[in-house]
């Protein structure tokens, strides 16, 4: 029965490439799909749709794995592409050193985003760990953007107590003790803090801030810039296996070639993105974007799977502190 | 109209009515293929941990803890729905007021509304910043994203089948005993303790046993609602979820499993209480 | 809506409510009031305001941003899809039912009653298992995945998946429904056509059906409204890809977050519509046909 009702791949008579993609970039690459499609068919004449599926990162990854016909996979941090690679050997193992920069045609950071005159005087990673202070987050478990802040807050703690290991995961340990609640996805975080006026600060991509700006009104809400925050990598890969069972390699390499142009670059820093070259976004865009001293988390805690196994898998940091902390 | 007949007296020879291979074949192939075969799937994956795997998966206190939310948290609902659902029912079928139909019919909502839609429309409601969520935070209960948010889309799920399992009882009563009773001098509250309430109890906790065991695995409209806080708001079906994010498809498994334990004990309660009761009452 | 709901025809099935005034089997009128607030109040609680909600939220902005909803060609594309996973899954489960309970209900056979535990399971399985064991069976690492992948098959994350997930979350609607009914009407009116020399298809087209052609309308109507909004089971077998795998209830989500709460409540609302349209046809179905759809219905 199972047979009877499948469909095949291939069966359309246009091109569609599938970029399974995380939470907070929806209206991205809405815009970006569209500006591609466009180039394409001027530089082809072929028509291209790109369909976009969005969820939590770690969600986005296990569908690949559990196969879905991904060509590209655009995910919120490398150690979900990393899983991608391992779990099923879909995307080879050193798919960082295929495209240039490591696979990351944009990078972000960690903002607070704080009610209408900032109530609770939030001004650094610091004040997010004070006893009455509610921060919004979502689970680190499954979301790249909880994993950002998570190691965002610990990357602060570990600078500032002198490299103390101890410390950072206390301080850490802290801060998560004033969460009330923690959504599956960075979307889903930020509906909580911004419709449902939960909590005092949701720390959340830089994008994600601005978006919420825009959307629900600047008169709501303000944007605190810590003083140092954390080099996020939200990279990209070629699924090399499902793009040569469907004869989509072609385009879906054009695909990710197109984020690195000059024309992709500038509508990144349009929606609030870090663009890699500056040179080819607007002025007005990148005004926008401020200056906080980055650090990567790959200077302190060494390797993606030491991160990722320390810290999120089951037993790790995460998981003793949420144990600690009930 | 055909006289009920009981078909174990009728058919313990061979029946004219033909159909037979061909009905109970197909049944059989399409229990198989959509239920069973999924199902073993699922059996197998996890008995790859061996039992004492599973064990250890129960009892993380992580999955320790979701499971406990998603059990406690559907217990209470469950009798809270058996509760209320108990006095709507009686409420509908005693006595008349204007919109008595309506109300009669809107019971059924959480049957046929989407569980999502639910989701949504109850968490924007019980919110801080919802219609009764701001009553709420006025009187110092946070309803939304605590476990209280649970605890209400579970209600609403589990209503109907408390209401709709008591009712044709209710219906049923034999009033001429109702008034026996009265007659030989017992109150009113008497009667409905001794005589009205005891052939009840089958089907309410009949109710009980279908609504607890929906709350259990509910999904839907609760995600929009819980809070999803580890140890404190999170939902074993939610916890498979985030497991499968993980890529733990065994620890996934394990807890669909233990849960899929549970339906069954569920299962074969509510079969034990219809077996039990139609010894004591006589009827299902 | 509210007038049909309320205008029904004939009396009602329990209408138990004709008694002297001063009767020995009621409550004080003051205790009958009581309850009767009670309830009323715990129903527009739980079950009115939500309803309500739905339907305030999504015309929160005016009707124009309301209608915007629905031309968005992803939400056209769930409605689709929707509509098509509805009209493979219903039918499925309708010949399955009919078929379960014509098997059950007019043969007497060893291991029924497990067979009829079985075909109730569903009901139980919480909606993410029911999706969970469909990843297990057809996902890439899955039972059948190095073949599906070998052949070229996409299962889940595609629209069979998708069917599947949603024909076991209703699998057991129409049986279930059915295997009473049946039951109770017993064999001997087949019998005597069948006697008659009617063969065994016609007897069933002629005989059987009408008997239970209410009941079968009633449960289907059920299993339809569960089949469109089934979200649990769907939402780990979709894949959610935009315009190819998102039903109504999964658009909604998606909606819900991309801020956009007004489209999200509109599509919400256009479930609840169908929501209340199966409410509203279910109830007249109850008053006219109490008897033809339940057996025992109110079980007895």
């Amino acid at each position: 029965m199972a047979t009877c009702l499948a469909s095949t791949g291939g069966a359309h008579a246009q091109t569609e490439i599938l970029n399974v993609s995380y939470d907070p970039t929806r209206e991205l690459y809405r815009e970006i799909n569209a500006a591609f499609a466009e180039e394409w068919k001027a530089k082809t004449g072929e028509t291209v749709t790109v369909r976009a599926a969005h969820g939590g990162s770690g969600a986005q990854a296990r569908t690949v794995i559990d196969g879905i016909p991904a060509d590209v996979v655009t995910l919120g941090i490398p150690s979900d592409i990393d899983a991608i690679a391992k779990l099923s050997k879909k995307i080879p193992g050193d798919w960082r050193t295929k495209l240039p920069n490591e696979g990351l045609p944009y990078t972000s950071t960690v903002v607070f985003l704080v009610r209408k005159g900032n109530p609770k005087a939030v001004k650094d990673w610091d004040d997010l760990a004070k006893p009455d202070v509610k921060v919004i987050t979502p689970n680190p478990k499954t979301s790249a953007g909880g994993r950002w802040n998570f190691l965002a807050a610990w990357g602060y703690a570990y600078e500032r107590d002198g490299k103390d290991k101890e410390k950072a995961n206390a301080f850490v340990g802290q801060l998560y003790k004033n969460v009330p609640v923690l959504d599956t996805g960075a979307r889903g975080s930020t509906v909580t803090f911004a419709q449902r006026g939960l909590g005092d600060v949701l720390p959340t991509w830089e994008n994600e801030a601005f978006l919420v700006l825009e959307e629900f009104g600047k008169d709501k809400f303000d944007i605190v810039v810590p003083p140092t925050s954390i080099y996020a990598e939200p990279p990209v890969a070629l699924v090399d296996a499902n793009v040569d069972k469907k004869g989509t390699r072609k385009q879906a390499e054009a695909y990710l070639q197109f984020l690195y142009s000059d024309r992709a670059q500038a509508i990144f820093a349009k929606h609030h993105y870090r663009p890699i070259k500056r040179e080819a976004a607007k002025p007005e865009d990148l005004a926008q974007l401020p200056e906080i001293k980055l650090f990567k988390i790959e200077d302190l805690q060494g390797s993606w799977d030491d991160i990722q196994k320390a810290n999120f898998d089951n037993g790790g940091l995460f998981d003793q502190l949420s144990r600690a902390g009930r | 109209m055909v006289e009920p007949v009981n078909p174990r007296l009728r058919f313990r020879q061979r029946s004219v009515i033909p159909g037979f291979g061909l009905t109970l074949g197909y049944t059989l192939t399409c229990l198989g293929l959509v239920v069973l075969l999924p199902l073993a799937t699922l059996v197998v994956k996890a008995s790859g941990l061996g039992f004492s795997g599973i064990w250890d998966v129960a009892t993380d206190p992580r999955v320790a803890s979701a499971l406990r939310v998603s059990f406690g948290v559907s217990l209470l609902a469950a009798l809270t729905a058996s509760v209320f659902g108990g006095i709507v029912a009686w409420v509908l079928t005693r006595y008349d007021f204007p919109g008595r139909k309506l109300a009669d019919a809107v019971v059924d909502l959480p049957f046929a509304l989407p569980t999502a839609v639910a989701g949504i429309a109850l968490a924007s409601l019980y919110a801080p910043n919802g219609l009764v969520g701001a009553q709420l935070a006025k009187i110092g209960i946070e309803a939304a994203y605590t476990p209280a948010g649970i605890f209400i889309a579970m209600v609403f799920i589990g209503l109907p089948f408390a209401v709709r399992t008591v009712q044709p009882l209710i219906a049923e009563i034999d009033k001429e005993v109702e008034e026996a009773s009265a007659i030989l001098g017992a109150s009113r509250i008497t009667t409905l303790l001794r005589v009205v309430l005891p052939p009840l109890i089958p089907a309410v906790l009949t109710g009980f046993a279908l609504a607890f065991a929906r709350g259990v695995g509910e999904y839907g409209s609760i995600i929009f609602i819980a809070g999803n806080l580890p140890y404190v708001s999170e939902i074993a079906p939610l916890l498979i979820v985030i497991k499968l994010s993980e890529f733990d498809y065994a620890g996934a498994s394990a807890i669909a499993v233990i849960m899929l334990g549970i339906s069954f004990v569920t299962l074969l309660a509510i079969n034990l209480i219809q077996a039990w009761s139609r010894r004591r009452f006589g009827y299902v | 809506m509210s007038e049909a709901l309320t205008q029904g025809s004939g009396a009602g099935v329990r209408d138990e409510t004709q008694r002297s005034p001063a009767s020995v089997v009621t409550e004080r009128r003051v205790v009958r009031w009581l309850l009767i607030a009670v309830a009323l109040t715990f129903l527009a609680l739980f079950l009115v305001l939500p309803l309500l909600t739905v339907f305030a939220q999504a015309l929160a902005k005016g009707w124009g941003a309301y209608l915007a909803a629905f031309s968005e060609p992803d939400a056209r594309a769930a409605i689709r899809l929707t509509l098509l996973v509805a009209a493979i899954a219903v039918p499925f489960n309708l010949v399955f039912g009919v078929a379960a309970s014509w098997a059950i209900a007019k043969f007497e056979f060893r291991g029924k009653n497990l067979l009829v535990t079985l075909i109730d399971l569903p009901f139980s399985v919480s909606p993410v298992v029911s999706g969970l064991i469909y990843v297990l069976v057809f996902g890439s690492r899955g039972l059948f995945g190095p073949f599906l992948v070998e052949h070229d098959i996409q299962i889940i994350f595609a629209v069979p998946g998708i069917v599947l997930a949603t024909i076991f979350v209703t699998f057991p609607f129409v049986a279930r429904q059915l295997i009473p009914l049946m039951q109770e009407q017993g064999t001997a009116e087949e019998e005597a056509a069948l006697t008659l020399g009617a063969s065994g298809w016609h007897a069933f087209w002629t005989v059987t059906l009408p008997n239970i052609r209410w009941g079968l309308l009633y449960s289907v109507l059920l299993c339809n409204a569960r089949a469109m909004g089934e979200f649990g089971a769907v939402s780990v077998v979709s894949g959610h890809i935009r315009g190819l795998t998102n039903t109504l209830p999964l658009h909604v989500e998606i909606l819900y977050n991309e801020y956009n709460f007004v489209a999200a409540f509109a599509v919400a609302s256009l479930l609840a519509g169908l929501a209340l349209v199966t409410l509203a046809v279910k109830s007249v179905l109850e008053w006219r046909y109490a008897d033809d759809i339940a057996a025992g219905a109110r079980r007895h």
